[in-house]
């Protein structure tokens, strides 16, 4: 017995030790928002959000494990302290930060639309009149329907994941989502799917920051946000964008 | 937590009542579906024991989750696109409550065939004899002995199928799973959310588990 407890203590005490290299940080993510963070047909997890944080850790010169958790398993991780931090194309919003989240400054800036199918003649947001339109859980997008949910006499149905989301416009089951620009004029290219951008659905946007719950993590934002400058400085900032958003 | 429930407790208390209409609708339509196959496997019948096996096994061999994709996109698209029906849709409600149906209806004509088999044969025997139909004396005789036995394991597929309902979530029908996920991306606040959530199920099941109780009692004491 004795030994076993000992054995626990070790394994343990080995356990705290890793964790608590200075300059190495776990960072949560998403598993699947393209062109932010997705699993490419080689098996390669890449996208904006992971080369982004690639160039910032190389430019001030920290380590990290990039865990592709899922967006609510990356939320709690952060509050458990399983992460020290995340960044999954989240928008900066008073509401969480209200709950205590610390935002960096924002890294990309995303507009949101509406789409419908390519054939529909839904043309303006009073055409959605008592049908139901499909957002994704926790997005821009989810948030623009919701502002223009009661002027407009529309229902919201939620989903957990963007091709769920496409799934249901292209389906039927619902008549419009609403999705990031970038994200959304992509998806449509890329796969070839029946559906269009309605042209002036279009909100100003918003921009999406790295985030941490633990303040004690605060130098972790400070070098993300200086990193940040500097490959908006150097180019490299415009070369990955430019690579993902053709 | 206070601030969640001041913002958002109405709200999750209506996605609560989703839970509970969901369940209701998908156990109704269960009972059905677990008493014709249940009573089809055990009638002396090739035929009618091997649809029933094949429901089963169909049905139990496929993840509830995969069955709810199945049904809520796959359905419509091989009625309308496929076979050319055009306008077949369901709602999410419908969906759900056809996947819960069928599923807890496989487990319950399970119970209801395990509970028949556990009244000793001669039971149906000696009502026979004693100049009685088959389905007479399935009702009047087996049917009243084999339900005290099958009590315990129905309420137990009740309770799963109502914790069943949040896998619903993933057609974005608006139970609490569903709702309570909208809440924390919203205020990112995970811990107190899954918290409340977890309290309002507790409390709905424990109410259950009561009253299935009493009602076991009352049953097990006579009519």
């Amino acid at each position: 017995m004795k030994k076993i407890i000992a054995a626990v203590l070790v394994m343990t005490m080995c356990l705290c030790a890793c964790g608590a290299l200075a300059d190495h940080f776990v960072i949560a993510t998403d598993t699947v928002f393209k062109p932010f963070e997705y699993t490419d047909m080689n098996g390669n997890f890449v996208g904006i959000d992971v080369d982004i944080l690639a160039a910032i850790a190389e430019d001030q010169g920290f380590t990290y494990d990039l865990n592709s958790l899922g967006w609510d398993a990356a939320i709690a991780a952060c509050q458990a302290g399983q992460a020290d931090g995340m960044i999954a194309g989240a928008s900066i919003t008073d509401a969480r930060k209200e709950s205590g989240w610390i935002f960096s400054d924002g890294y990309y800036n995303a507009t949101q639309c509406m789409t419908v199918l390519a054939n529909s003649k839904i043309a303006s947001f009073a055409d959605l009149a008592g049908k139901p339109v499909a957002v994704k859980t926790g997005t821009q997008g989810a948030a623009y329907a919701e502002s223009l949910k009661d002027a407009n006499g529309f229902t919201i149905t939620y989903f957990e994941d963007s091709p769920t989301m496409y799934q249901a416009v292209m389906g039927g089951q619902c008549v419009a989502c609403f999705e990031d620009t970038p994200i959304m004029a992509a998806t449509i290219k890329e796969n070839g799917l029946p559906l269009k951008v309605v042209e002036g659905s279009e909100n100003e946007g918003s921009p999406y920051g790295f985030a941490i719950f633990n303040a004690d993590k605060q130098n972790l934002v400070d070098m993300f946000n200086a990193g940040l400058a500097n490959i908006k400085a150097n180019g490299k900032y415009d070369e990955i964008l430019a690579k993902y958003l053709n | 937590m206070l601030r969640i429930l001041d913002i958002y407790g109405n709200l999750l208390l209506t996605a609560m009542g989703q839970t509970l209409l969901l369940a209701l609708c998908g156990l109704f339509f269960a009972c059905i579906i677990g008493l014709i196959v249940g009573l089809m496997s055990v009638v002396k019948n090739k035929l009618c024991n091997f649809i029933a096996v094949v429901f089963v096994d169909l049905i139990r061999g496929v993840p509830m989750i995969v069955l709810a994709y199945f049904i809520y996109f796959g359905v419509p698209y091989l009625l309308n696109t496929i076979m050319g029906l055009g306008g077949v849709m369901l709602t999410a409600l419908q969906a759900g409550t056809i996947c819960l149906a069928l599923n807890c209806g496989a487990y319950m004509a399970e119970i209801i065939r395990a509970g028949i088999e556990s009244v000793d044969r001669g039971q149906m025997e000696a009502a026979r004899s004693v100049g009685l139909p088959y389905w007479r004396a399935m009702q009047r005789v087996v049917l009243p002995q084999a339900i005290r036995t099958m009590i315990p394991s129905i309420i137990n597929q009740f309770i799963i199928t109502l914790k069943d309902t949040s896998i619903l979530s993933v057609i974005g029908f608006p139970e609490l799973v569903n709702t309570a996920k909208n809440v924390v991306a919203n205020t990112f606040m995970s811990f107190q959310t899954w918290a409340i959530v977890a309290v309002m199920y507790l409390a709905v099941i424990t109410l259950l588990s009561r009253f299935a109780k009493s009602m076991e009692r009352r049953l097990k004491h006579g009519h």
